[in-house]
């Protein structure tokens, strides 16, 4: 079918992505979060209205430069992003708590202007490290777990490709599915200061192994029909010819096209709701999920199959140029 | 078919009565439930401040790490007690391996509602360290010093102090074995005094220290700091011993308050801490709720429209799941977090996805002919096999991330984990179950409509 007949098209445009998102990623290193690299993080907002004198009045806020510029004066290696309009998140190294009470009140300019506390978070430099350290456990217990599960599931498709070549095709699309994200994050992280924290992690944790599900859903079915073509073989082996692999593959994705596009789609519903409408603190974790979901709907439509088939007439050329130099 | 319409009755019956424990507290009916179940929120939902500490227990011999961190524990619990923050936690736990360094002990509170980080720091990290010194084998010089039950006078300069510090080494009685401090005075100064009773494994030894080190100087730091080097006159069984050492009232009044607070057994050192402030707290829960209740609204529209039938009673399915989730969130409990929400929300989305496969593969049943039931029978078992490996890869994932997780994301690892088990059976059981209850089976008209999907005929 035609995503198995233009698939070097998609794979040139995945290629890009990946690209892009590789770029993004070493151009400044990932933008690490105080939960891996430690250090403090001070959120404040400046409330719209004051009570003065017994009387709720409207207050000022200072802009983005002068928050910066007072903060700075006070103390070195320090970051500041602004979130929402009157809201500011300020980051450095570490604070005790005169150090904490002391930057809230340069953050109100000396009793100029009203600010109030959302959230303070310290994290010494062990419990950094040791979050950096699960996490890469964590990313390869989950990789070497998918690995081994899809070769397990399809040990007795050996025919022919290989059950070890689904794995990896599997493995290929899923590394593909968490680098975009991460390459867009470390965008943003350039443009918008967005940070990588746990959550970042949890959610490329859950793409790892929820986006596999769509591939696995076409997997299943070239395996279905790989199957149903042997039987009738062995039922008419004279009159019957095996259909090639790439008819097989192409056969398999017209068929479960709309249900692995559909199980992506109920997801997709549900964590764009979650970035619009959710809770703050979860809108990344959002973020990177939805273009996870994405890229693995994706990714499993037109990369994994035709990735098969690549594979498949790898092995066949290679089988004939062996045989042609045999027979010499 | 009958069996399957009793079978369905009775799946309906049980879901309103799961929905009435789940929601009912939220709309002021079943007070029982929200006592005896109460939903636990989280920090970040609910606001309050958690800290993680680390012990300091290089100079504790390793047999009894454990029983000082017990002890550590009770000790904050009762301080925190005091302040009358509901429902603290305070927990020990092991670290550090896996930042390379040795392994460290750990202690993590957390304070639901306290949003003031100093007030907390300063309920729990003030704990006096109290520590029984004796001189050391090349100690130095002799103080000039009267006997234990004499007044004594403690050094003021600094320089002094450390150079008397350096002189003592340290014994195993600690604030440990210490069961109460009392405010006494002097009889012949009427000077204010601290008293100290050990418990029975104290006075044992501070029975064998005085025995050993009559006419020596024990000291008693606190702190860090020695508040008094008396010289012991004889060995002291009764388990008592008494620091005089220039006090004002107010001061003895504090010391003795600190170390009926408990006087911490092993030092310890703010490591992280988080304060999430109460209105960031409420508005992510409400948003969270909000977003739930609008993601599953939109699922249902969009299974309704596609799968239109059967479509219907997976969205009845669907919200016999959510009940059962919110259920059993209350029963296990499970604290309930901004990442356990969108967990929550994720699953609904995932949920659905066993119906989706099931129904696309009855319909193409459907298409090549086979009759309503044995449509559905050959949907269910054959889309099986999809269902079961992708949700094994999730659950791989969900263990992953429960073991990789902090306490406020561990949670949403629960929550996924419980939730693709469940939807799996919620998908099958029940949707197949009022599928078979239609007692439909001819492909005609109408119900060839019904049972079709998207754009289809």
């Amino acid at each position: 079918m035609f995503i198995i007949k233009f698939r070097k098209y998609f794979y040139a445009f995945s290629l890009l992505l990946v690209g892009l998102s590789l770029f993004a990623i070493f151009y400044k290193g990932l933008p690490l979060g105080i939960q891996f690299t430690g250090g403090s993080l001070l959120e404040v907002v400046y409330p719209k209205t004051q009570t003065l004198e017994g009387e709720r009045v409207s207050a000022e806020h200072p802009t983005l430069s002068r928050v910066k510029a007072q903060v700075v004066s006070a103390l070195d290696d320090v970051t500041v992003v602004p979130t929402g309009e009157r809201g500011f998140i300020i980051r450095t190294g570490k604070l005790d708590e005169t150090g904490h009470k002391k930057l809230l009140e340069v953050l109100s300019f000396e009793g100029e202007y009203s600010v109030r506390e959302k959230q303070f978070s310290f994290i010494g430099p062990t419990i950094g490290q040791e979050l950096r350290t699960k996490a890469w456990y964590a990313i390869v217990a989950v990789v070497i777990a998918t690995i081994l599960y899809v070769a397990y599931a399809f040990r007795s498709v050996s025919k022919p490709v290989s059950s070890w070549k689904y794995s990896f095709v599997a493995i290929l699309t899923l590394i593909h599915d968490c680098l975009i994200p991460t390459g867009l994050f470390a965008f943003l992280g350039l443009v918008l200061g967005y940070e990588i924290n746990v959550l970042f992690v949890i959610a490329i944790l859950t793409i790892f192994g929820y986006s596999i599900n769509d591939t696995i859903v076409v997997f299943d079915r070239i395996r279905e029909n790989l199957r149903l073509d042997q039987e009738k073989k062995k039922k008419n082996p004279k009159k019957y010819q095996a259909r090639p692999f790439a008819e097989v593959c192409g056969k398999s994705l017209e068929q479960t096209f709309t249900r692995s596009l559909n199980t992506s789609v109920t997801v997709l519903i549900v964590v764009m709701v979650l970035y619009f409408l959710g809770s703050p603190s979860t809108q990344n974790f959002a973020l990177v999920l939805t273009v996870g979901t994405i890229a693995g709907s994706y990714s499993s439509l037109f990369i994994a199959t035709p990735l098969l088939v690549t594979i498949e007439q790898w092995q066949e050329k290679r089988k004939k140029t062996v045989s042609e130099n045999s027979d010499k | 078919m009958m069996k399957f319409r009793l079978i369905s009755i009775g799946i309906f019956l049980f879901g309103l009565g799961v929905a009435f424990f789940s929601f009912a507290p939220a709309f002021g009916l079943g007070g029982w439930v929200q006592k005896h179940f109460p939903i636990q929120l989280g920090l970040d939902l609910q606001g309050g401040t958690h800290l993680v500490y680390r012990a300091d227990t290089s100079s504790l011999p390793s047999g009894e790490v454990e029983e000082s961190m017990s002890a550590l524990r009770d000790v904050i619990e009762r301080r925190v007690n005091m302040f009358g923050v509901s429902e603290p936690l305070v927990q020990t736990s092991s670290g550090g391996i896996l930042a390379g360094n040795a392994q460290e002990e750990r202690l993590i509170v957390e304070l639901p509602g306290v949003t003031d980080l100093d007030q907390a720091v300063a309920m729990i990290g003030k704990t006096p360290v109290l520590v029984f010194k004796t001189l050391r084998e090349d100690g130095g010089v002799e103080p000039d010093l009267a006997s234990s039950t004499k007044k004594t006078s403690t050094s003021t300069a600094t320089t002094t102090e450390d150079a008397t510090a350096s002189r003592f080494e340290s014994t195993e009685l600690t604030g440990r074995y210490l069961k109460g401090a009392d405010l006494r005075f002097n009889q012949l100064s009427g000077e204010p005094i601290v008293s100290l009773q050990f418990n029975d494994k104290g006075a044992d030894l501070f029975a064998k220290i005085t025995k050993n080190n009559v006419g020596q100087v024990v000291a008693i730091f606190l702190d860090g700091r020695p508040i008094s080097t008396p010289v012991v006159n004889e060995p002291i069984l009764t388990g008592e011993a008494v620091i005089s050492g220039n006090f004002s009232l107010a001061e003895a009044k504090m010391l003795v308050g600190r170390l009926n607070a408990g006087a911490l057994p092993v030092p310890i050192e703010l490591i992280s801490s988080q304060t999430i402030g109460a209105t960031l707290g409420k508005t992510a829960f409400e948003a969270g709720v909000f977003s739930g209740v609008v993601g599953l609204l939109l699922v249902a529209v969009f299974l309704i429209l596609w799968y239109r039938l059967p479509g219907l009673l997976a969205v009845v399915a669907l919200g016999i799941y959510v009940s059962a989730m919110i259920a059993v969130f209350k029963l296990i409990p499970v604290t309930i977090t901004a990442a356990g929400i969108a967990g929550l929300v994720l699953s609904i989305g995932m949920a659905v996805d066993a119906n989706v496969l099931i129904f696309e593969r009855m319909k193409e049943e459907i298409r090549n002919g086979k009759k309503i039931n044995e449509a559905i029978d050959l949907g269910f078992s054959r889309a099986w096999l999809s269902i079961r490996d992708g949700n094994f890869t999730t659950i791989m994932s969900a263990v992953i991330l429960f073991w990789f997780g902090t306490s406020l994301v561990e949670g949403f690892a629960l929550v996924l984990g419980v939730g693709v088990i469940l939807s799996m059976l919620t998908a099958i059981t029940v949707t197949r179950s009022f599928l078979k209850a239609l007692g439909v089976n001819e492909v005609r008209g109408k119900i060839r409509f019904l049972f079709g999907s998207g754009f289809t005929k």
